[in-house]
Formats: C-alpha cells, sequence, structure tokens
C-alpha cells in the first residue's frame, strides 16, 4: 500500500477504527451517553479527511486511484461521503435516547459501531470502481443493517432482519451474475476499461445495447441495484423492514442505502455504459422503471395507516423522482441548446431528500418514542402536545410532497426540468400528476397533526439531541431549497471528475 | 448587481416569524410576540415606503436589482434570483407593507396560539411581497404558492363557521390555479428561442426578458393556450366568475384581519399577474395577442361585475356582503384590462392605468371595510344584518369609518374609489361601450348594497326581536385608540390617493408605460 493509497481510503479507514473504538470505550464505560459523545466527536476525524481530500489541506489532494486503480476517491465519490457522514452523525444523534433505553442499553455500542461499520461500506462503495471491489464493499453495507434490523430481538425484528437478509443475498447473487456476464464480454472488472472494449466490441443492429448478453448484464445489474434503492419492482421488502425494524435503522436505511446505491449505479452506467449509444439504452430503462416506481409508490401509499409503513411506500415513490433525473441523460437531447441537467438533478434531490426524510423521521422518534403508538391517528392533535416537532414533521412533510419553497420543490424542479431537455416530456408529466397524487397522503398525516384532536392532552417537549438532529435536518432541507446553488455548484464540481460528462 | 433592499424587505417577516416560532416561550410571551411581530410590520412598511419613496420616476425601468444568476446553477433551468421594482410593483409593494402593518395592528386581540397565529401572518407577508417584486418566472411561482400554506392555517385554525370548509376550498381553487399556471411555465420552458425565465428585460444586466424573446420565437405551444393557462391561474385567484366561489367562505370564515390581507392584497396578486404576464408577454407572440381576447375579457369582466353586484345585494352577512362585493370590483381591473384593444395608446393606457389603480384603491378601501366589520363584530358578537340596527348611537367612530369606505367602495368623488373607477371607463368605454355601459351599472348596484347595508346596520332603530339582547347592546363601546390605528393607517391613504392620485398613478403610469412596450 502507497501513500497515496492510504491518504485515498484514510476517511474509510478512519471510520473503521472508529467503529473499533467505539466497541472499545463500550466495554470499558456503560455510559451510553458516553459512546456517542465518542462516536459523534470521532466522526470529525474522517470528515477532516475528507475535507482534505477535497481541498487538498495537506499537500496536493490525493484525487485519483488507489489500489491498483479499484478505487477512485474523486469528487464525485467524496460528495457522498459528505452526505453519509451527515446520515451518520444525525442517525447517531438521532438515537442517544435509544440506545440508552432499557431494552438497548446491553448492545448500544453494537449499534453505534454497526451504524458506522454500514456507512464504511457505503464509503467505500461509492468511490470504488471495479466490480469485484463494488460487490464487496455493498456486502459490507448490508451485513450490518440486517443485525440492526433485527437488533430487538423481537418476533418483528427478527422477521425484518430476516426478510432483509435473504432479499439482500438474493440480489447479490443477481448482481454477481450480471459482473460475471460484463466481465466475460468483455474480460475486465474495471468500468473504465469495460468502456472502451464496449465501444470496440461488434454490436448487433436492432438489439438493445448492442447485445443481448450486455443487455441482460444490464437488466441483472439494474435489478440487484433496485433492491437496495428500493426500486419497483424490488420495494416488496421495504415497508415490512421499516415497519419491523427500530426507527432509527428505518430512518439510515431509508436514506443512506438508497444514496449509496444511487451513486453506485450512477457510476457504472456513465463510466462502463456511458457510450452516446448505450445511454440512450439503459435512458429508456430508467424512464420506465421510474415511471411504475413513482405511481406505484404513490397508489400503495394512499392507504396506509400507520406512519413508518406509509414513510416507506413514500420513499419509494421518492426513489421513482430520483430515477426520473437519471433517465434525463445528455444523450437525449437531441438538437437541445442547453446542456443536460439530469446527473446535477439527481444528486441535488438526493442530499434534498437525505436532509427532508431524517427531519421527518427523526421528528417521528421523537413522537413515537413518547406516545409509543406509531399509527397515523397517534399523530393526531400533534401540533397541540409538541409544537415543535410537529412544526418541524409538517415541514419535512411539506418537503416530500415538494410544496415550494422547500427543497422537495427545487429538486422536483430541476429533476422534471432536466427531463424536459431530455425529450422525456411524458415523464416529466407523470411525475407532475404523481405530485398531486402524492399530495393526498401527505396532507392526511398533516391534517391529523394539526387538526384532530388529541387523543390524549398532556403536551411533552422533544430530547434535546433528537429535536437538534431534526432541527438541523429541517435547516438543511429549508436552506437548500432556498439556495439550490449551494448544493447543485458543488454537485457539478463533482461531476466533472466523471469520464463521459 | 444585488441592491439588497429587496431581498432584505421580502425576508424581513420571515425571519422575524421564525426567531417568533423558535424563541418565543414561556407564560408571559404571549404580548412580547405582540410587539415583536407588530415592530417587525411596522419596520417592513418603513422599508416598502423608501422603496416606494425611493424609485427614482426620471430613471425608470427596473429599479433595486437584487440579481444572483447563478441561483439555479444549471444551464438547462435558466432560472436566476431576480428581484426588482417598476412602476407596476411598487405601489403594490408599498400598499403590502401598509396593509400588513395594519392587519397585524387589527390583529392585537388574538388570544388563541398567539406564538402560531403571527408567525404565520408574518410569512404570508413574505409570500405576497416576493410576489409582487419577483421577475424570475419559477421565482414568482414559489412565492405565488408558498401563500397558500399560511393563509390556510390561518383560516383553518383561527377562523370562525366552517374553518377547515372554507380553508381547503381555499387550496384547492389556488391549487388547480396554480396547476395551470406551472403548465403555462412550463410550455414557455420548452419553447426554442425562449432561453431565459425573466419576465422582463432589464438591459443594464444584459438580460432580454420572455416579452421580447417570445415574440420572436416559434411557440411549440400554441400561444393562446399559454395564455390561457395563465389566465385561468389569475381568474380564480382575482376572482372572476364563475370560479369565485371560494371568495365568500373564505373571507366569511376568516379573521378579521387574515380578511383583510386576502381581499387587500392577495387578490392583487392576480392583477398584477394579469398585467405583467398576460398583457406582458403576449402583445405580439406569433398568431395570437391580447388584442385578440379582448373583447371576450370585457364582457366577462362585465358580467363578473354585475353578477358579483346582484349576488352582493341578497347578502345578510356583512362579511359576505363585502367578500361578494369584491369580486364585483375586481372585476373592474379585467374591465381596465380589457381597454388594451383599443388602437389608440391613449386609451388603452388610460384603462390599463385604471385598472392598476383599481387594485390599490380597493386593496385600503376593503382592507378598511373588513377591519369595521371586525370592530363591530367584536362588540356585538353577530354579523347578521337584521338582528342589528341603531347602532350610530353606540360606535359613531367605528360608523363614520364604515361610511368612508363605504362611500369609497361606491366611488364617491374625492375618495380614491371614484379615481379608479372613472379612469377604468374612460379608457375602456370607447373601445367596448356595450359592455363597459353594463359594468358602469356596477356603481349603481354598489351604491345600493353599500348604503342599504349601513342604513341597516347604524341608522334607524334597535330591532326588536330577534335583535341583540340588553346584556350586548348596553355593553358596546366604541373602537379605543388601538383599534384606531389600523383603521387610520387604512383610511388616510383613501383621502390621499383620492385628493391627489398623481402620487400612485404617475407610478403606475411608468409601469404600464414600460409593459405597452
Amino acid at each position: 500500500m502507497t501513500v497515496q493509497d492510504f491518504w485515498a481510503l484514510s476517511p474509510e479507514i478512519a471510520m473503521a477504527l472508529l467503529a473499533l473504538v467505539v466497541i472499545s470505550v463500550d466495554l470499558i464505560t456503560r455510559s451510553m451517553a458516553k459512546v456517542a459523545i465518542v462516536a459523534l466527536v470521532g466522526l470529525v476525524a474522517p470528515l477532516i479527511l475528507t475535507l482534505n481530500l477535497w481541498f487538498g489541506w495537506f499537500g496536493d489532494p490525493a484525487v485519483g486511484q488507489a489500489l491498483f486503480g479499484t478505487v477512485e476517491a474523486d469528487r464525485f465519490s467524496l460528495f457522498f461521503k459528505f452526505l453519509l457522514l451527515t446520515v451518520a452523525a444525525g442517525t447517531i444523534l438521532a438515537s442517544t435516547k435509544y440506545i440508552a433505553s432499557d431494552r438497548m442499553k446491553d448492545y448500544g455500542g453494537e449499534f453505534v459501531s454497526l451504524v458506522l461499520l454500514s456507512v464504511t461500506g457505503m464509503m467505500l462503495l461509492v468511490s470504488a470502481t471495479e466490480l469485484i471491489t463494488i460487490y464487496v464493499a455493498l456486502e459490507l453495507t448490508a451485513l450490518p443493517v440486517v443485525a440492526l434490523a433485527a437488533i430487538h430481538r423481537t418476533k418483528q425484528g427478527v422477521e425484518a432482519g430476516t426478510k432483509f437478509f435473504v432479499l439482500s443475498a438474493i440480489s447479490s447473487a443477481i448482481l454477481l451474475y450480471g459482473f460475471a456476464y460484463i466481465y466475460g464480454y468483455t474480460g475486465s472488472t474495471n468500468l473504465g476499461i469495460i468502456m472502451e472494449r464496449l465501444a470496440v466490441l461488434p454490436t448487433e443492429v436492432g438489439v438493445p445495447f448492442g447485445s443481448y448478453a450486455v443487455l441482460l448484464a444490464v437488466i441483472m445489474i439494474v435489478a440487484g441495484f433496485g433492491f437496495k434503492m428500493a426500486v419497483v419492482p424490488w420495494q416488496m421488502w421495504v415497508p415490512d423492514v421499516y415497519q419491523g425494524a427500530p426507527t432509527p435503522v428505518a430512518a439510515f436505511l431509508s436514506v443512506a442505502s438508497k444514496s449509496a446505491a444511487f451513486a453506485v449505479i450512477m457510476r457504472i452506467m456513465y463510466v462502463a455504459f456511458g457510450n452516446e449509444s448505450l445511454m440512450q439504452d439503459w435512458s429508456g430503462l430508467f424512464a420506465i422503471l421510474a415511471a411504475v416506481t413513482m405511481t406505484v409508490g404513490n397508489m400503495l401509499a394512499l392507504s396506509q395507516s400507520n406512519i413508518k409503513r406509509l414513510l416507506g411506500y413514500s420513499t419509494i415513490a421518492q426513489a421513482g423522482y430520483i430515477l426520473v433525473g437519471l433517465a434525463s441523460v445528455p444523450a437525449n437531447q437531441v438538437g437541445a441548446t442547453f446542456a443536460g441537467a439530469g446527473p446535477q438533478g439527481v444528486m441535488y434531490y438526493l442530499a434534498g431528500y437525505v436532509f427532508t426524510n431524517l427531519a421527518v423521521f427523526f421528528a417521528v422518534i421523537a413522537i413515537t418514542s413518547r406516545t409509543n403508538d406509531d399509527s397515523i391517528k397517534g399523530l393526531n392533535g400533534m401540533l397541540k402536545r409538541s409544537p415543535l416537532l410537529a412544526g418541524l414533521l409538517v415541514f419535512g412533510l411539506l418537503s416530500l410532497l415538494g410544496m415550494p419553497p422547500t427543497v422537495g420543490f427545487m429538486a422536483k424542479v430541476v429533476v422534471f426540468g432536466s427531463a424536459v431537455n431530455a425529450n422525456l416530456t411524458w415523464l416529466a408529466l407523470i411525475g407532475v400528476v404523481n405530485t398531486v397524487i402524492a399530495a393526498y397522503y401527505y396532507l392526511r398525516v398533516i391534517r391529523a397533526i394539526v387538526f384532530e384532536d388529541p387523543a390524549d392532552d398532556s403536551t411533552f417537549s422533544a430530547d434535546k439531541p433528537v429535536l437538534v438532529a431534526a432541527g438541523v435536518a429541517a435547516v438543511g432541507a429549508g436552506v437548500f431549497g432556498l439556495a439550490p446553488f449551494l448544493l447543485l455548484e458543488f454537485a457539478e464540481s463533482a461531476l466533472s471528475i466523471i469520464p463521459g460528462l | 448587481m444585488f441592491d439588497g433592499l429587496l431581498t432584505i424587505t421580502v425576508f424581513l417577516p420571515a425571519v422575524v416569524a421564525i426567531l417568533v416560532a423558535v424563541f418565543a416561550r414561556g407564560e408571559n410571551s404571549d404580548q412580547q410576540i405582540r410587539w415583536v411581530s407588530i415592530g417587525a410590520t411596522v419596520v417592513t412598511f418603513v422599508m416598502t415606503a423608501l422603496v416606494f419613496f425611493g424609485y427614482d420616476q426620471d430613471a425608470a425601468g427596473i429599479q433595486m436589482v437584487d440579481y444572483f444568476e447563478r441561483w439555479i446553477p444549471i444551464d438547462a433551468l435558466r432560472s436566476s434570483y431576480l428581484l426588482g421594482v417598476d412602476g407596476l410593483s411598487a405601489p403594490l409593494v408599498l400598499l403590502t407593507g401598509i396593509l400588513g402593518m395594519a392587519a397585524a395592528l387589527g390583529s392585537w386581540r388574538i388570544k388563541k396560539r398567539v406564538r402560531e397565529y403571527f408567525m404565520w401572518l408574518l410569512l404570508l407577508q413574505t409570500a405576497v411581497l416576493g410576489v409582487f417584486v419577483s421577475l424570475d418566472l419559477l421565482l414568482f411561482f414559489i412565492f405565488f404558492e408558498f401563500e397558500l400554506i399560511p393563509m390556510f392555517m390561518l383560516i383553518a385554525i383561527w377562523g370562525s363557521g366552517r374553518p377547515r370548509y372554507s380553508a381547503m376550498k381555499f387550496v384547492l381553487f389556488t391549487l388547480a390555479g396554480g396547476a395551470f399556471m406551472l403548465v403555462g411555465i412550463l410550455a414557455i420552458y420548452v419553447t426554442p428561442g425562449v432561453n431565459t425565465l425573466a419576465m422582463v428585460s432589464i438591459p443594464e444586466l444584459g438580460i432580454t426578458g420572455i416579452p421580447e424573446l417570445i415574440a420572436a420565437a416559434d411557440l411549440v405551444v400554441p400561444a393562446a393556450l399559454i395564455f390561457g393557462f395563465f389566465f385561468i391561474a389569475f381568474a380564480v385567484k382575482l376572482p372572476l366568475f364563475p370560479v369565485h366561489s371560494w371568495l365568500p367562505d373564505a373571507h366569511t370564515d376568516a379573521p378579521t384581519a387574515v380578511s383583510v390581507m386576502l381581499a387587500g392584497v392577495l387578490l392583487k396578486m392576480a392583477g398584477y399577474g394579469l398585467l405583467r404576464i398576460n398583457l406582458g408577454f403576449f402583445q405580439e407572440t406569433k398568431g395570437f395577442t391580447i388584442h385578440d381576447v379582448a373583447g371576450y375579457m370585457a364582457i366577462l369582466a362585465a358580467v363578473s361585475v354585475i353578477y358579483g353586484g346582484i349576488i352582493t345585494i341578497r347578502q345578510t352577512d356583512m362579511k359576505r356582503l363585502i367578500a361578494y362585493s369584491s369580486v364585483s370590483h375586481m372585476g373592474f381591473v379585467l374591465l381596465g384590462v380589457a381597454a388594451v384593444g383599443s388602437s389608440a395608446a391613449e386609451t388603452s393606457s388610460a384603462g390599463l392605468n385604471g385598472a392598476a389603480l383599481q387594485m390599490f384603491t380597493h386593496g385600503t378601501i376593503t382592507g378598511l371595510a373588513f377591519l369595521m366589520v371586525g370592530l363591530s363584530y367584536d362588540r356585538t358578537h353577530t354579523r347578521h344584518i337584521p338582528h342589528l340596527g341603531g347602532l350610530w348611537k353606540k360606535m359613531p367612530l367605528i360608523a363614520i369609518f364604515f361610511l368612508v369606505a363605504g362611500f369609497g367602495s361606491l366611488g364617491l368623488p374625492a375618495l380614491s374609489g371614484f379615481v379608479a373607477e372613472i379612469m377604468v371607463f374612460l379608457g375602456t368605454f370607447s373601445v367596448w361601450p356595450w359592455a363597459t355601459g353594463v359594468a358602469a351599472f356596477g356603481v349603481v348596484l354598489a351604491a345600493g348594497y353599500t348604503l342599504w347595508m349601513v342604513q341597516r346596520v347604524f341608522f334607524g332603530d334597535r330591532p326588536a326581536n330577534p335583535g341583540l339582547s340588553d346584556e350586548v347592546y348596553d355593553n358596546i363601546t366604541d373602537a379605543n385608540w388601538i383599534d384606531m390605528i389600523p383603521v387610520i393607517a387604512l383610511a388616510a391613504p383613501i383621502f390621499i390617493v383620492g385628493i391627489w392620485p398623481s402620487v400612485v398613478t404617475d407610478m403606475f403610469d411608468i409601469g404600464i408605460q414600460a409593459v405597452l412596450r
């Protein structure tokens, strides 16, 4: 391992070490508050190392390939690393009360370190540029989550964990099949080399992707990541796991694994299949998936009575909107005057979604931990019982709905706008119609919070840490909506690194 | 170029709202919240006055520009953060400042959930100010829609009668209208050659706006259709017959101060949109111009004026009566816009100026009327006209200012309503004599319903049965000085503009001439 390799991987190494430190601290002290503080303070180290890679504080930025070209600490990956670190910090902050609770205090340290390990996997995943590394990182990402989902050892928890484990194993298997085809066809597992080989290999006219082998491989890869992204028709596990798993885990799952999966699929598609003709082929595939995912997710959410299940379906629908951005490839805009914004749209939407969804989930955590009731009815009159939490929750839901001037609205404008630019106006229209459908169930929750009479009049104020976490997330959702350039400039400079753009 | 004044003016109420929501705590915080919020609206009023009087009439054009091009740094989106005022928007900004202050002062007696109430009221002011100063279509849309949330909350939580029903109706109507506007924006967005969402041209900044670009562009969506999308959105908001039915419900059930804001400035967003977008964009597009439909607009306006007037006469609820009279009066705005069908520049600009002035005067007059109804209701606990009578003796001050609002609304000379209506008639009559002739009858109706209401409520005898109970009647007191501050704030512009109209008409004329190109 050269020095450059070390620098390129320094955030991941720091994260893995932090996970070990947290476990050790847990052995020494039994105070969960101390464990959480150690983890939160410790997160500063990977953050600084990531910032260093971006700005090059300690000598030249080590942006470049490492470990024989299997990992690349480019700005694209750094963008997502910042996002993932935010998620990790938020999740741990919002769980401080939860890990100190009676039924959790024996596994509190494990909980935190599993979160950190999973994030380590995701950070590796977003910078992997080679199929086998991607696979290994993916497994590192998934296994801790299985344990997290089942950490309660209740019937529901174990069911959620088992379901997630089995389905994620199947999806990994499908993914491996896809990778094997690609390797067999092109003779390489490196994304950049795959692109070069695909460009020179003979193509059949009239066959999508130029050959049935590539077509099959792409479908399998999309299917494999479809599980992680919670895209229809691979969304079945989402509501069950969200409902069965502890709410902080559901929050973590809904944003972290989704952003990591979108990041890696973006990299695979734009780098390995970034030829213009291939691009148009997979754009069509994603456009169909987007339309189906949005519609099915929203339709199923309409009749939910459990807030966690409802949010589960809502995240499926949100994945559909993000797919719209993925489908809006620059190659599609024949004769358009303006450069496409699909990739920026995906990154902007994802980042906005991360902040919004965290605010929503954290507010739900704070409320349900007091009421022990995760039905929508349980939220009745929450504005009277806990105004600040209810306000944050309503704000987050409005952002998910896409109400101006939140980030949810701006992100939809950017994504749908780029769809129009990419000659996918029909997809943008389906998206707009879906937004209206979704308004129904988001407003239903808001109505319960604001207008219904509370079941009991007791008021409560939230625990400080989770309130801070939800508040910061909500501020992010507001600021990035009013000032989209903050994220978009960031995303643009991150994208300039990807070849093919 | 970033002047900053407009950005501060627009976001000041919102910042105070958020600070109040987060930091105002404790047992006795209600009083502090009232003072801080009212203070914020007073400061905002001063800022809007700075905007209005700081506008250099000799230089004309768009001034006080806040321009941040890379607000959405994607070439494909062509949207920027662009705020600015011209002669058209500056008076409306001032109007929003006055009414925002009057509404906050008029909310002094709100007891329920004070913190939230003032938060929403301040956010509402930010949204409305934003609409008037945004010169980017996307930004305009964001503010236009953002106003929904505060309005919904204010009506639904602090309203009376059937507040949730009315609030929902308001939201659904406006959302539907907003959807049409979004489609309209999308239709402009997909037009090749229109590479901006700027609503005006600003040569100093090198911005060529939609009005100029769309004239030369080959439209993907027919111009008539785009015009229609925007027109529907604004017709709902104005409101015009037959999409007006949300207005009486919303007004009747809204708390007083919210009615003041709704009638005073929210409806003006639609009138402003008609002038800025429907008139500004569609004067010479290929295959369609606004002149083609001016006649239909005149007919629609006349129908709205007369229908609104007739329905108004039948009302027995004071607030509902004033709400319906708004339908009638806002019809005059469209009637003035219809004068654009004239080939003579002078007549059309007279009508358009009249329309703009009608917006301003209606804002102050109807705002005052709602405020007076609110004061009267606080004392009598009813708005049912047959139950009232002879209140003149008990509350002369309220009666006097009610009369001022009434006379203003029926167009008494020396009050601002007269100037606006006469300008509309003078401008439009030569172009659409029949429609104008019919609509002029609306003034007669206005005299009828206004005077009849005042007569029934304030003069005559106290109705025997089932009027007010002795207990209520004996305890009626006149308005005190706190009540009178917002009243004076709204009554003053009615007299000032009535006697010295050029203080705003000169301003409007600069804006109208620029829109007419």
